[in-house]
């Protein structure tokens, strides 16, 4: 509605907003089609990658390697019925999974498929539409996502539902802070916030000349930005509630979630808005750390890899590896506990986040002003300093763990009571039972005192149980 | 022009109509999301006026996390799904004279500051970052710093508030022997019953 009254900017976004409706709507179209069969495919994809995982064959059945095996699923699940549970809040029951969805879908319309190619004889970038803040309206879209998630939670009127969604509110908040940050150092790098032009910033790499040696970067801001990068990767995992970070559908804790009170249809919508914002994200880093649609280095060097259409599948190859890596990670890492997770959001992730993004920032500044000397001697007048720190704190820690120690050793001397505050209670770690022993040193004492017929059996327990006492000083040494 | 104008009104109708909702329901999750309509219908108006970076900011904290969090809190305190008789309070009359009275103060103040401010949207240059970072970093700076500021004090003010291994609190202390007395009574009475 804006695009009609709003000179956009010079530059590369000149090339939006003069589409022809008829464009426009095939773009749309074949955004949503693409997305739906990408589920498909996905789907499918994770079930089999899995299964290799797990030594099975995963489905193989219907179609061509089983490929038809989701279509199918998603069918039956369509035509499930429709449960709807008493006292549910109607409106926003059926709202959720819509919300969750459409959300997933639109968050895709920024993202830049390819150059500019020829439709029908018009030409016309291959991306929907750009904003001159456009990676702000993925972060925008994805956010509202978390509505459909806290809303289905709570709607339901059921207390596992409520719990998945406060969990997965909770999460992706946090997450999208991390997320956030992590994309700041690439704003900052290209210049840009406008998906087409950080894509454009990543054509060529820049050289930067260090006391007279000159460095070519290389192109990709996933390697020239490596703290980001990494960041972003942990941060997407967990904004997409996907495992190792898969906590507000716990099944062992939260039965399934948000989304136990739904069936059918809208089911099918969570299932497939979970799926969208996966290849969101990874068309997001793709877009923003790998080089968008440019073809990889030894493509790159074939003069035609960046014309025409051949470059909507170097981008459906980076997606690709960035949808095997979530497999991967599924297959591979046991769920995180609840408050592991948070720890690594908010203490380090959004941290390191934050002290990289302020370095970006003063690399930036300092260097493009030409104080190179000024910036390196106080990179290193930094790392001193922090080394010097690290030091003392090392040294600070040492004594207080010596104290810890101390004192661990006088709370052992305390004299083991079975009854501490009027409960029967176990001893601590370190603590004795007086007058018990463990079965395996009485069954030897007992063994002991029959091989013996003429030492008495109490002195072959004394015995044993002086061995007990030595193996277990050891033990603790 | 007159497209914009339109859009703009509604919009603003959008907003204030959802902004009397969110005061009016009975439903207390029901409110937090009309405030999410008001919220993103000014966004919509943030983007009539080319302010694209304000408007989809405001969409990602405001709509993405402020409300959301409000959702959170409401709902691990109390969030029924059936309307609740005690969202209505006998001082609502005196609510609405106040938030009048506010609205008389800030409707002022623009008018008086800004009544003959014309924005010539086909020239008017897009609210990007670059632009919108310039006019809080130059013009609007010490209102910056004074809200940030704040906020850090909000900040402060609820990880001191949250915190219990503070020692030496004189309040818990007060509460803590306030309480105890009462519990062992009430113990007493269930024993002896």
């Amino acid at each position: 509605m804006t695009a009609a009254v709003m000179p956009l900017a010079a530059g590369e976004l000149a090339a939006f907003g003069k589409d022809p409706w008829w464009i426009i709507l095939i773009k749309a179209v074949a955004i949503t089609v693409f997305l739906l069969v990408f589920t498909i495919f996905n789907v499918w994809f994770e079930r089999r990658v899995v299964a290799r995982m797990q030594h099975r064959v995963g489905p193989n059945v219907h179609g061509k390697f089983g490929l038809l095996q989701s279509l199918a699923d998603g069918i039956k699940l369509s035509l499930k019925e429709t449960i709807k549970p008493k006292g549910v809040d109607t409106i926003l029951y059926v709202l959720a999974p819509i919300i969750s969805a459409a959300m997933a879908f639109v968050a895709f319309s920024v993202i830049p498929l390819g150059p500019e190619v020829s439709i029908f004889g018009h030409r016309t970038p291959l991306q929907l539409t750009d904003l001159p803040v456009g990676v702000l309206f993925v972060l925008a879209a994805a956010s509202l996502g978390i509505y459909g998630i806290v809303l289905g939670g709570w709607s339901s009127g059921s207390t596992y539902p409520l719990l998945g969604g406060l969990r997965s509110s909770a999460q992706m908040i946090s997450y999208e802070v991390a997320m956030g940050l992590a994309l700041v150092a690439v704003f900052l790098y290209s210049g840009s916030m406008s998906t087409s032009e950080i894509v454009g910033a990543q054509a060529g790499g820049s050289a930067v000349d260090i006391f007279g040696v000159t460095l070519q970067l290389p192109s990709w801001y996933g390697v020239v930005l490596l703290p980001s990068f990494l960041i972003y990767m942990i941060a997407m995992v967990g904004e997409t509630n996907r495992a190792p970070f898969d906590l507000p559908e716990a099944e062992g804790e939260l039965v399934a979630g948000f989304m136990t009170e739904y069936s059918s249809m809208k089911y099918l919508l969570f299932f497939l808005a979970e799926y969208v914002n996966m290849v969101t994200v990874s068309a997001l880093a793709t877009t923003m750390f790998l080089g968008g649609w440019r073809a990889p280095w030894p493509i790159s060097l074939w003069a035609g890899a960046n014309e025409g259409w051949w470059p909507l599948l170097w981008f459906l190859g980076k997606v690709l590896v960035f949808l095997f890596v979530f497999i991967w990670l599924r297959g591979t890492l046991p769920r995180m506990r609840y408050d592991q997770f948070m720890r690594l959001g908010w203490k380090i992730l959004i941290p390191v986040a934050l002290v990289w993004t302020v370095f970006v920032a003063t690399a930036r500044a300092t260097l493009s002003a030409g104080y190179q000397r000024q910036f390196f001697f106080g990179i290193g007048a930094v790392v001193i300093v922090v080394l010097l720190l690290s030091f003392v704190y090392d040294a600070v820690a040492a004594r207080r763990e010596k104290a810890e120690e101390v004192e661990r050793e006088e709370a052992d001397q305390v004299e083991f009571d079975p009854f501490a505050g009027g409960y029967p209670v176990p001893p601590m770690p370190g603590q004795k039972v007086p007058g018990l022993e463990p079965a395996a040193v009485a069954v030897a004492a007992a063994s002991a005192g029959a091989g013996s017929a003429d030492s008495s059996g109490g002195a072959g327990a004394e015995g044993a149980g002086q061995q007990a006492d030595s193996g277990e000083e050891r033990g603790r040494g | 022009m007159s497209t914009v104008r339109v859009l703009f009104v509604l919009l603003g109708a959008v907003a204030v109509g959802s902004a009397l909702l969110v005061v009016t329901t009975r439903q207390i999750v029901h409110a937090a999301l009309w405030l999410v309509v008001t919220l993103g219908a000014l966004a919509g108006c943030f983007l009539l006026l080319t302010a694209e970076f304000v408007a989809w900011v405001q969409v990602l904290i405001y709509v993405g996390a402020v409300v959301v969090l409000l959702l959170f809190a409401l709902m691990l305190t109390r969030a029924p799904t059936r309307p609740d008789p005690a969202a209505r309070t006998p001082n609502a009359w005196f609510a609405a004279v106040v938030a009048a009275a506010v609205a008389g103060v800030l409707v002022t103040t623009l008018v008086a500051g800004f009544s003959g401010a014309v924005i010539d949207l086909d020239r008017a240059e897009i609210g990007g970052a670059r632009v919108t970072g310039g006019a809080v970093f130059s013009t609007w700076v010490l209102p910056f710093e004074v809200l940030s500021v704040l906020l850090l004090a909000a900040l402060v003010g609820a990880i001191v508030l949250s915190r219990r291994d503070v020692p030496n609190r004189p309040r818990d202390a007060e509460a803590a022997r306030d309480t105890e007395p009462a519990r062992d009574a009430d113990d007493r009475e269930r024993s002896s019953s």
